[in-house]
């Protein structure tokens, strides 16, 4: 069954209003969107699964009035580019189910589907769209999980990407993550005197961008606060690198450190209170932790070489960060009740700006070999390294905060691009620009507010 | 080098000799009165006034007029200037001895291999080196500022080692 796209003339003028709402908000591809994925690589056996284009009203007596197709796009596409699910295309389906009720297993099972999901949404008389959806184990014939939201028009996508999200941990077992966003830097007309820098937020699956700051002077090092509310960069706005904190809501901007030499590679510690820095104030980086709240500036290294780049560990009591004490970048990590310090990484003569895993176990870091560079993954427990990447170039890997995926920057055809790859080396996808240089991504922990943007 | 190590030595000297003449505790004698010049025609051609330091833009110029390169490369991962730049850096440091009132921002550039908080980290040590060549060389500290665009800022575009050779630079502004 699908609805009509046509709003019947016999409804109120604030239904109609609403049901124009709801068209603009599920526009989708999203024109003049800076990233589209293009998914290159996935799990040989994927769970299969259909998404049935959503329905209207519950009650079929009233007529649909809205085209809702669009919210089953959004899942399917979250769950395939996850690498770990196949979605049915809509024209293969033998039957397009909005209800419980209307469900034949039969019509999945000739189809090999593993497990169905269906809903409906629609616009109710406060103006808010409700959104239902419900879940199948197709084999086992009965539901597995339903969920129902009342939201504004505007985070119709949001609803999606939790679907998304409860699908995936109904299936994997694994928390979903595609109610995330991402940060990262567009450049274009670099080495012009036009040259301008955006930092930009986006949904994980890069849509929906905007710009959190512009500049004609270079950005980087972006990173979240743990609550995903405020962001973290480098700006040379200043003529040099200075440290700002931004609120992503409000857009309001605080100045964190510009002392003298660099101010660079910030990071939040894990309670949101403290960044973590590399600071050159004294003649040489070394990495610094500010409390944000008395300003205070604790060293914590102490080494008449480059340190930077650090991360926090071990719930933060640790920092891992870059130092080139050996005679070449290495990752080491340093205790900040004890200040002892030992060294992470051997394999290789360049292994540069670490991230830990969500289990504190793992490692990612730019790692060079035979002159080029990608990204490796370590055990820290066994010492295993695994490379994850085959571009060159690969740099500034962020993960998502479930860890199963990576988003890194790399360059295609001269031009800087993100991709993504998972943590098993599986899954791999691109995130080509429509225009200028993307760089620097940074993934954003789980938000747990609905559409906070 | 050894140029700039001599005016270091006479530069030297001359403090020893004022600080001998200050610690006499001796009235200071009565400053002589000029001998009157005497007029004399020149016989010998005169010598050719000597060449501006500075050209329009007031960067300094070598004795012959050319301009002191003010560009210095470095190789991967390295902040070690080479001989020649050395000798390239004395003569700044002379013209930066003579006139106290210039100063120079010296930038620290990368190429875009590895990671830009590192090479943002390896720009300073590049801008570094050449500072602490030109303090050495009599230069004050008053008359240098450092800053470090990592590889933020490049001198030439392209995934190629001519552009990278190009990229990792330390550049000498005078102001």
């Amino acid at each position: 069954m699908k609805s009509s796209p046509t709003v019947s003339e016999t409804k109120p003028l604030a239904a109609r209003l609403g049901a124009m709402l709801l068209l603009c908000a599920l526009a989708w591809p999203m024109p003049g969107a800076a990233l589209e994925i293009v998914i290159s690589e996935g799990w040989d056996s994927p769970t299969r699964i259909a998404v049935v284009p959503f329905g209207g009203p519950p009650l079929r007596d009233r007529p649909g009035p809205v085209q809702t197709i669009e919210i089953a796009d959004v899942v399917s596409f979250d769950l395939m580019r996850s690498g770990q699910f196949d979605a049915l295309p809509s024209d293969k389906m033998l039957s397009q189910p909005t209800m419980p009720d209307e469900v034949v297993f039969r019509d999945w099972r000739i189809q090999k589907m593993d497990y169905l999901a269906l809903g409906r949404a629609w616009i109710e008389a406060n103006g808010n769209v409700a959104i239902v959806y419900h879940l199948y184990d197709v084999l086992a014939e009965r539901e597995v999980k339903s969920s129902r939201w009342s939201v504004p028009p505007t985070l119709i996508r949001d609803v999606a990407h939790r679907i998304s999200d409860e699908i995936y941990e109904q299936v994997t077992g694994v928390r979903g993550a595609f109610s995330t966003r991402i940060l990262y830097v567009l450049v274009e007309d670099e080495g012009t005197p036009q040259a301008n820098y955006r930092l930009i937020v986006a949904d994980s699956d890069g849509q929906r961008e905007r710009t959190l700051h512009r500049s004609s002077e270079s950005i980087m090092s972006p990173s979240w606060a743990p609550g995903s509310d405020r962001v973290a960069y480098v700006s040379f706005e200043t003529g040099r690198s200075a440290i700002f904190v931004q609120e992503v809501v409000s857009g309001e901007r605080t100045l964190v450190a510009n002392y003298p030499g660099i101010n660079g590679a910030p990071m939040f510690s894990p309670d949101g209170n403290r960044l973590a820095m590399s600071l050159s104030r004294d003649g040489d980086p070394e990495i610094y932790v500010k409390d944000l709240a008395s300003g205070q500036l604790q060293r914590a290294t102490r080494h008449r070489a480059i340190d930077t780049e650090p991360a926090w560990g071990d719930g933060g009591h640790s920092l891992i960060f870059t130092s080139d004490r050996g005679g070449q970048p290495q990752i080491y990590r340093v205790d900040l009740r004890t200040s002892l310090t030992d060294r992470l990484t051997f394999e290789g003569t360049y292994n540069a700006r670490p991230r830990l895993l969500p289990n504190g176990r793992h490692l990612v870091y730019v790692h060079r070999r035979e002159r080029s560079y990608h990204i490796a993954w370590q055990d820290l427990e066994r010492g295993t390294v695994r490379v994850l990447t085959e571009t060159s170039l690969d740099e500034s890997p962020s993960l998502a905060p479930n860890g199963m995926m990576m988003i890194y920057a790399t360059r295609q055809q001269g031009r800087g691009i993100l991709a993504a790859v998972s943590i098993d080396g599986r899954v791999k996808y691109t995130l080509p620009s429509a225009r200028g240089d993307v760089r620097e991504p940074a993934w954003s922990p789980y938000m747990d507010a609905l559409g906070r943007r | 080098m050894r140029h700039a190590l001599r005016n270091l030595c006479v530069a030297l000297l001359a403090g020893a000799v004022l600080v001998g003449c200050q610690s006499q505790p001796e009235e200071p004698a009565p400053a002589p009165a000029p001998e009157p010049t005497p007029i004399v025609e020149s016989t010998k051609p005169t010598t050719p006034p000597p060449p501006p330091r500075v050209d329009e833009e007031g960067y300094p110029l070598d004795t012959a007029g050319r301009p002191i390169g003010r560009t210095f490369y470095f190789d991967f991962d390295q902040a070690r200037l080479s001989e020649s730049d050395l000798r390239v850096l004395a003569m700044h440091a002379d013209f930066l001895r003579d006139f106290r009132d210039r100063s120079v921002m010296i930038e620290g550039h990368c190429d875009e291999r590895g990671t830009r908080e590192y090479n943002l980290a390896l720009g300073e040590r590049r801008a570094q080196a050449v500072e602490r060549y030109l303090s050495s060389a009599g230069v004050r500290a008053s008359q240098i500022d450092t800053v470090s665009y990592g590889e933020e800022r490049p001198a030439a575009a392209g995934q190629n080692e001519s552009a990278y050779s190009r990229n990792r630079r330390a550049v000498l502004i005078y102001r």
